[in-house]
């Protein structure tokens, strides 16, 4: 369902992917981890059409993402790291800005958008302004609306940041629920180590642009001896603590800066 | 099309759920309309201008189309920063589409917030030399909206913090309202301050507007209506360049 192979993307001269390929099969869950900084949200950034690669092939259910951007956006759905709902509207309204913008039919889009609610616990509140609503309230929503076009790939960019044990929770039987229902490959980055473990079939491991491990969570451990995840994870990525800021935007205005002379 | 629609529908229902901001923003325009409009009233008069409150009318309604409509544009920094704008980036459907519907829906909510002044200013004693000229008015105000809302998006699409808000404000917004002939004639200007107010588009759509609601004018209604679509064009088309050009 995914291909990627030897992907590069560079910012002036740093290296913020450097030369990762992976794969992942239909229906699987794939859990990206990594350090801040690591190159995950960049990668996600290049799959979904919002960066071009500076060398490399991406392949999404048979598409190049760079060339047919379109017919690509139409079969992934994507939750980002930060909020993106619009909070003067209503849960309801958001949805049905999204069905039309990914054209579903008015007929397919209402049914499918009460199914969602329901299934996602938001029905009852479909009428209430979004900025009114809790973290995981509209964390929920956001997967919700990044499933009701009926993608073949569901990116979620660290989708529990912030959120209490019992919404974490919530939400990933959510997602396994509608990733068992309709076959839905899920492409997710974490920070929490027990759930990609918990939710994920396999898991790729991301430090300073390149991939260091990728394989279940049980080969992972097996291969680096170790008894959770978390320990594999610290043992592949070492326990200094990164520089929160050399996510890919921050990369380029610090380039941006370099050249208008701290400007900005 | 579906997507310029809703993407419309969208900036209307946020202006219509705004209240608090719909009526603070109908003062300022009424402020300038009674103070300057009853405060300068008698000067005015007696340098033989005539009636002062029906001169500023146009200049007030022309202000709140300026104000609404740029700063429509200039929401993609809230867009941008609630991240909404990723939402819509991300979605199958051409960028131009999606610059569209935010400038026609941004267009939309100015020629409203127009409207309401142009209420207020009749309530206050304005009167055009004809009610059947106010659709000719609201052409202007279009035009006006069209093109401010253009030069909002080329903007917005550029800021990436609310510090660049403040000098968009201060060193753009402020000079073209005041520059305009809103509140002065335009007529028996020192040399340079004609010049300058000759370069302002919203000089011609106030003008415009004047032209047909008073039948005054400086540059004259048809040279009004050409400067304003041959500048509103050229600003829809790099608006949509600008628009296309922004990464996240």
């Amino acid at each position: 369902m995914i291909r990627v192979r030897n992907l590069v993307k560079t910012f002036g001269s740093f290296t913020a992917v450097n030369d990762v390929s992976f794969e992942v099969e239909e229906g699987e869950i794939f859990a990206f981890l990594g350090p801040n900084g690591a190159g995950k949200t960049t990668t996600i950034k290049m799959m979904t059409t919002l960066l071009k690669p500076t060398s490399g092939e991406i392949e999404l259910d048979g598409l190049d993402p760079s060339v047919r951007q379109n017919e690509a956006r139409k079969r992934f759905g994507i939750v980002f790291q930060d909020p993106s709902l619009d909070g003067d509207l209503t849960a309801w309204e958001n949805l049905e800005v999204h069905g039309v913008l990914y054209h579903v039919p008015h007929k397919v889009r209402r049914p499918r958008m009460e199914e969602l609610l329901k299934l996602f616990e938001l029905w009852e509140r479909r009428n209430d302004q979004v900025k009114k609503f809790s973290g995981g309230m509209k964390r929920r929503l956001e997967i919700a609306r990044g499933f009701l076009h009926t993608p073949r790939i569901l990116f979620l960019d660290e989708p529990t940041l912030g959120l209490d044990p019992q919404s974490r929770n919530q939400l990933w039987n959510h997602v396994r629920k509608v990733n068992e229902a309709e076959k839905v490959t899920v492409f997710l980055t974490t920070h929490y180590m027990d759930e990609a473990d918990r939710v994920a079939h396999r898991i790729g491991v991301i430090d300073h642009g390149k991939l260091v491990a990728q394989g279940t969570p049980k080969a992972i451990k097996e291969q680096t001896g170790t008894e959770s995840l978390e320990e594999a994870f610290l043992k592949l990525t070492g326990s200094t603590i990164r520089d929160e800021s050399a996510d890919s935007a921050d990369a380029m205005r610090q380039f941006a800066r370099m050249w208008s002379g701290g400007k900005r | 099309m579906s997507a310029i629609y809703i993407l419309w529908l969208r900036e209307l229902k946020r202006y219509s759920r705004s209240r608090a901001q719909i009526v603070a923003s109908l003062g300022q325009p009424m402020l300038y309309l009674l103070v300057l409009g009853f405060g300068l009233g008698p000067v005015f008069q007696r340098a033989g201008n005539g009636n002062y409150l029906q001169f500023v009318a146009p200049g007030v309604i022309g202000m709140s189309v300026l104000f609404s409509s740029i700063f429509s544009g200039l929401g993609l920094l809230w867009d941008r920063q609630f991240g909404f704008l990723k939402e819509t980036l991300v979605a199958p459907v051409p960028r131009i589409q999606i610059m569209i519907g935010r400038t026609l829906g941004g267009s939309t909510v100015a020629i409203i917030q127009g409207l309401l002044v142009m209420a207020v200013c009749v309530i206050a004693g304005f009167r055009p030399i004809h009610f059947y000229t106010v659709p000719l008015a609201m052409g202007f105000m279009v035009l006006i909206a069209l093109l401010f809302a253009a030069l909002g998006v080329a903007i917005g699409s550029g800021l990436q913090d609310m510090q660049g808000f403040q000098l968009i404000m201060n060193f753009l917004v402020m000079p073209i309202y005041f520059l305009s002939g809103a509140l002065f004639p335009l007529v028996g200007l020192p040399r340079l301050l004609a010049i300058i107010t000759s370069l302002d588009p919203l000089s011609y759509g106030i003008d415009g507007m004047r032209s047909v609601l008073l039948g005054k004018t400086v540059f004259g209604g048809f040279t009004d209506l050409i400067v304003l679509i041959v500048v509103g064009s050229i600003l829809l088309v790099f608006g949509a360049y600008r628009f296309s050009k922004i990464e996240i």
